[in-house]
């Protein structure tokens, strides 16, 4: 009973009422007696050597406690990049900048005191003497002739220089080819804007030598394994990592940053609690960005649609540093996807990371694959657009065939489980796409702008098979932990290794773990973000937390049920062979009136005096799940939008999903997911845009004032579906939900947008967003034949 | 972000209040609504020793009729303005613009007086109260001035009012039955300030335009009177080609500058196109 309850249902989220009641306890919240406060000094310089910096004024403030500069943090070493491209040029990036600053926000000074304010003003006063050097911020200039030298190691600015696919294959499908459809596509740098700002509270106890850090992080364990054997080589056991309530992280609280190291190194010195706060100048300044791509690509045709080939060339902005898992996202993250949906003949990608004067580029939701799928599904409406084909014909004509286990892609990847068409139809349906031809003709001859987009897209999420992602680079594995604790009384604790920061793991996992266990949900807790009480785990990116940290939990689950099936049948003088589980009763196979409830089993299993030989006594299970393949959701989306002419400006009429993540646990979080995911594609089509002056380095776009994140008022209510197409990978049959929106909604509204203004000639946008000055000009552009 | 140090004064009259500012001078910067400059402080662009709070001041907030004209306290937020009957009843375009600022938040505190002595070159209120011919009231060390809106607006976030002066009322005419205005803008997509605005205030007499008076904001520096589309329209009828005409004729006189928004030529554009649409707008009350 409980069983068909639980799973599939949507329950409303447990820990909604604390977020919205104002009482969830976030980093800052954290009051410690004897704390001061940290202020960064930052580079207002894009690049530039530091000749001095001058403390003596903002240690003469009052209030002021410490003030450490990159010199004074000897014997600390260089934050870590922890994806190992083969011939990565890795530069050195200091917790404190010491000889030089690579770009705007780099930190130079940590001034601590006995107030944030106080911290501020000194801050102010510390005089850094810099010698300003001329700085790079394009993705197209960077590896120029001539472009200022950013690092040493790096000649060119060239941090790396990747390839996958078959270059011959493809070039031999060109030659071939009817048509061959090219086109630029820029995709544009966003920034990532979690509501909560990354911060950091860092308390080293003297008496015991025990270091706690409370940050905002989306992987506590990764955050103390990377900062305590990389950095500043502090014994792993001695320091706790814990991530409390996190508001947000879409990717940028994943990786290890400057302020959180500095502020666990600055403790040991002053040997007081340092608390610092980012504010939302330095989180545009400082959290990790994302995309930031320029890439030719090229589609190899024959007459009839099918395509033969594509062959992509992408230069990739990383900004100023390698950020954590930089090198990943480009690469394995990106190019591995440009297979797509489409059963393409060959496949040829080349990827140059670049460094800039810019903020480090890392992971941000979604991580390459909305890179893969918007250059993919611009590229195929371009196709349909060349062979005068329409673009839901043409999707259709080439996607993969239905498969159940395993497609082996061009580009490395072998997919899990399949079935687009059906998916695509479904779409087309509630579009009622033939209706929707007729509507915009007729709106054409009033002068009206229609226009619909499509697009289909695969994702690869639950990242990852340890041992496959070992072989392409990275520096760890990516299994994760789940330990299930049942309490004497039968009440459980579940600890999993992923984090919530957003997601809603405390009402899902519970779900499953209740469901699995058929006990009432209230009965069921889970505690995350704490490397002093969760065993090691991996954390929560690439929407892997469902299947992969809740497969780590139903095998606890299961190993509980194995022991509670060995003291139950001895309760019952049965066979444990012979008993089975449901509904929270352990009875004997046939004979559900020899049963024991749960409660009973975890009683004796704590008080246990008569108890079967060589049990142990206690029920208590961990787990840690590697899996096998990635799993791969898929989807399609639809736009329609409504061009103004005058002013270029795009209005969504309609906005329409169906999308196959796998099985369900919460119907109503997924839900959210997609449509969070879908205002943030939207909002980098239509208005997201981090913009750096090209001559000075400023981030030009570094206020809320100034950067345009997605309103409710420009978003329609969307039209979502889903089918399940359950994965083949995991026990669960969850292939993963948290990205989809997002990869799948940004090239949707723009080849919504080219649609409507297909009539007048425009064929491509080569950058995003399409503001509406670029709309309009695109407009004059196209009608005034230039 | 925190501001720099301050102190904050709390006047009770605006006498009190001018005595401060005469006392700390350039150190000193009234406090209305906050909603332009804490965010300035925060960022520590202003850093004013001495912050004089009009909010303690009684009789600076409120709307009444006098004369022909609402008289409107400097310290009336967006949302009084937005939501009085008064208003609503004797110059809807008022009502209207306060309307289109910002958000919710914004409007609860943010005030008219603040919006005008800031002078942003974005700011909703200066399109409209120049198609309105509103009057400033200010009172400083030597008593009450009233100011033309023509002469108010002085150069970018620069106003007539002194710096040892307070705005303390807008007088805005009472629109009259035969008057039809509108304001129409385009909204910068982050911050919802007007990347172009335009205010429309037409009297049509006998079928004819016997008064136009049109404000323009956002596309430059100051918010300006288009003259060139007043000339256009008065004495004719509001025919299509009429109001076409009029409206290429928005951009003369704007110091057009290109940011993120837009390059010259599309705000050249779009002030056209907002001309159009409030002439138009206008036209139809
Ligand atoms: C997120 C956001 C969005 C916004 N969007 C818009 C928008 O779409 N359109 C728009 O028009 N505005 C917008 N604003 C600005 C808003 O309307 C401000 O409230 C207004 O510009 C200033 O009014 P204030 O009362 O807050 O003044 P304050 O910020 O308190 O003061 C502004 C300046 O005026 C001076 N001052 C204030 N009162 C007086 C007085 N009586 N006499 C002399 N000097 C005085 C102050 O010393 C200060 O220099 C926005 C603001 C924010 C924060």
């Amino acid at each position: 009973m409980a069983t068909a309850r639980l799973m599939g249902s949507s329950i409303k989220r447990r820990e909604d009422p604390r977020f919205i009641t104002g009482k969830g306890n976030y980093t800052d919240d954290l009051k410690l007696p004897g704390m001061t406060y940290a202020a960064f000094v930052r580079s207002e310089h894009a690049n530039a050597r530091i000749r001095g910096i001058d403390t003596a004024r903002a240690r003469a403030h009052p209030g002021v406690v410490a003030i450490f500069t990159g010199k004074d943090m000897t014997g600390v070493n260089s934050l870590p990049c922890g994806w190992l491209l083969p011939e990565l040029k890795v530069p050195q990036h200091p917790p404190l900048a010491t000889e030089a600053a690579r770009c705007v926000g780099d930190p130079v000074a940590i001034v601590i005191a006995e107030s944030q304010t106080a911290a501020l003003d000194a801050a102010d006063l510390v005089k850094v003497d810099w010698d300003v050097l001329p700085s790079v911020t394009s993705t197209a200039r960077a590896a120029t002739p001539g472009a200022p030298q950013i690092h040493e190691v790096a000649p060119n600015n060239i941090a790396f220089k990747f390839q996958i696919g078959d270059a011959a294959e493809t070039d031999a499908a060109f030659t071939k080819a009817d048509v061959v459809v090219k086109k630029r596509i820029v995709n544009q740098r966003l920034v990532a804007n979690a509501m909560e700002p990354r911060a950091c509270v860092a308390r080293y106890e003297d008496a015991t030598g025990d270091l706690t850090l409370w940050v905002t992080s989306q992987n506590p364990h990764v955050h103390r394994l990377l900062m305590t054997a990389f950095v500043l080589g502090i014994p792993e056991h001695k320091v706790r990592v814990i991530a409390p309530d996190v508001g947000g992280g879409f990717g940028s609280k994943i990786f290890l940053y400057n302020e959180e190291t500095v502020c666990s190194w600055a403790t040991r010195q002053i040997k007081r609690p340092i608390r610092w706060t980012s504010d939302r100048r330095e989180a545009f300044q400082t959290d990790a960005q994302g995309r930031d791509h320029v890439t030719d690509a090229e589609v190899a045709l024959s007459k009839d649609g099918t395509m033969l080939g594509l062959r992509v060339k992408t230069t990739a902005n990383l900004g100023a540093y390698l950020s954590t898992f930089a090198p990943a996202v480009p690469t394995f993250l990106y190019a591995t996807l440009l297979n797509g949906v489409y059963a393409f003949g060959a496949i040829h990608a080349e990827v140059t990371g670049v460094f800039t004067n810019t903020t480090p580029v890392d992971a941000y939701r979604g991580a390459g694959r909305p890179e893969a799928a918007y250059l993919l599904e611009r590229m195929v409406d371009a196709c349909a657009a060349a062979l005068k084909m329409d673009p839901a014909e043409l999707r259709k004509k080439n996607f993969i065939p239905k498969f159940d286990n395993g497609y082996q892609t061009k580009v490395a990847l072998m997919y899990d489980s399949g079935n687009y068409g059906p998916c695509f139809d479904t779409l087309l349906q509630m579009l009622d796409y033939k209706k929707f031809r007729a509507d915009q003709a007729a709106a054409r001859a009033q002068g009206r702008l229609l226009g619909v987009g499509f697009s289909t897209y695969i994702e690869a999420c639950s990242i990852a098979p340890s041992k496959v992602v070992g072989a392409l680079g990275a520096q760890a594995g990516l299994w994760e932990s789940g330990k299930v604790r049942v309490h004497p009384t039968g009440k459980v604790t579940v600890f999993t290794g992923s984090h919530s920061h957003g997601q809603g793991h405390e009402t899902t996992f519970a779900q499953l773990a209740a469901d699995q266990l058929g006990i009432p949900m209230d009965d069921v807790d889970i505690v995350h973000g704490d490397t002093g009480i969760v065993p090691f785990g991996m954390g929560t990116y690439g929407s892997r937390s469902a299947s992969v940290g809740g497969t780590a939990i139903l095998m606890s689950i299961n190993k509980i049920k194995e022991k509670g099936k060995r003291i139950a049948a001895h309760l019952l003088e049965a066979s444990p062979g012979d008993m089975d589980y449901a509904n929270g009763q352990f009875f004997v196979k046939g004979s559900p009136e020899k049963a024991v409830p749960f409660g009973t089993v975890a009683l004796v299993a704590y008080v246990p005096h008569n108890f079967p030989e060589g049990v142990e006594p206690g029920l208590e299970e961990t787990s840690f799940y590697d899996p096998s393949n990635f799993c791969f959701p898929f989807g399609a989306h639809a736009c329609v939008v409504e061009v103004d002419p005058d002013t270029g400006h795009v209005k969504i009429l309609r906005y329409l999903a169906v999308d196959d993540v796998g099985n369900v646990i919460n119907p109503m979080i997924v839900d959210g997911m997609v449509h969070g995911g879908i205002a943030q594609g939207v909002g980098q089509a239509l208005w997201e845009g981090a913009v750096y002056d090209d001559t000075s380095g400023q981030l030009i776009t570094g206020s809320m004032m100034d950067y345009a994140l997605p309103k409710a008022d420009g978003l329609p209510m969307y039209e979502t579906a889903r089918t399940v197409t359950p994965t083949p990978v995991n026990p669960l049959g969850i292939k993963g939900a948290g990205e989809t929106g997002t990869i799948a909604s940004t090239p949707a509204v723009v080849n919504a947008v080219v649609d409507a203004l297909s009539g007048l000639g425009v064929d491509h946008f080569e950058a995003m967003p399409l503001t509406p000055e670029r709309v309009w000009k695109a407009v004059q552009a196209a009608t005034s034949g230039k | 972000m925190y501001p720099a140090q301050f102190d904050y004064h709390t006047p009770g009259t605006v006498k009190e209040a001018l005595d401060l500012l005469g006392k700390y001078k350039d150190d000193a910067k009234l406090l209305a609504g906050g909603h332009s400059l804490l965010p300035a402080m925060k960022f520590r662009l202003a850093r004013p020793a001495h912050l004089v709070d009009l909010r303690k001041v009684p009789g600076l907030a409120g709307i009444k009729e006098e004369g022909g004209s609402l008289v409107i306290g400097a310290m009336t937020t967006h949302w009084a303005v937005e939501s009085s009957p008064l208003v609503k009843a004797k110059c809807p375009v008022l009502a209207q613009t306060a309307a289109q600022i910002g958000d919710p938040m914004v409007r609860n505190m943010g005030t008219i007086g603040g919006s005008l002595s800031h002078a942003d070159p974005a700011a909703d209120y200066p399109a409209t109260i120049i198609a309105l011919n509103a009057e400033m009231v200010v009172e400083g060390p030597k008593g009450k001035r009233t100011i033309k809106v023509d002469d108010f607006f002085k150069s970018l976030m620069t106003t007539a009012v002194g710096p040892d002066e307070i705005l303390t009322e807008v007088r805005v005419p009472v629109c009259g039955a035969n008057v039809g205005c509108a304001y129409m803008k385009f909204p910068h997509p982050a911050s919802r300030f007007a990347v172009v605005g335009v205010a429309a205030a037409l009297t049509v007499e006998g079928g004819k335009v016997s008064k136009a008076s049109i404000g323009i904001t956002g596309a430059g520096t100051k918010a300006v009177r288009a003259k060139g589309v007043e000339a256009a329209l008065l004495g004719k009828a509001l025919d299509a080609a009429t109001i076409q005409a009029a409206a290429e004729k928005a951009p003369d006189g704007v110091d057009v500058q290109a940011d993120l928004q837009g390059s010259v030529e599309y705000k050249t554009h779009l002030l056209k196109v907002f001309a159009k649409r409030a002439i138009e707008a206008a036209a139809k009350k």
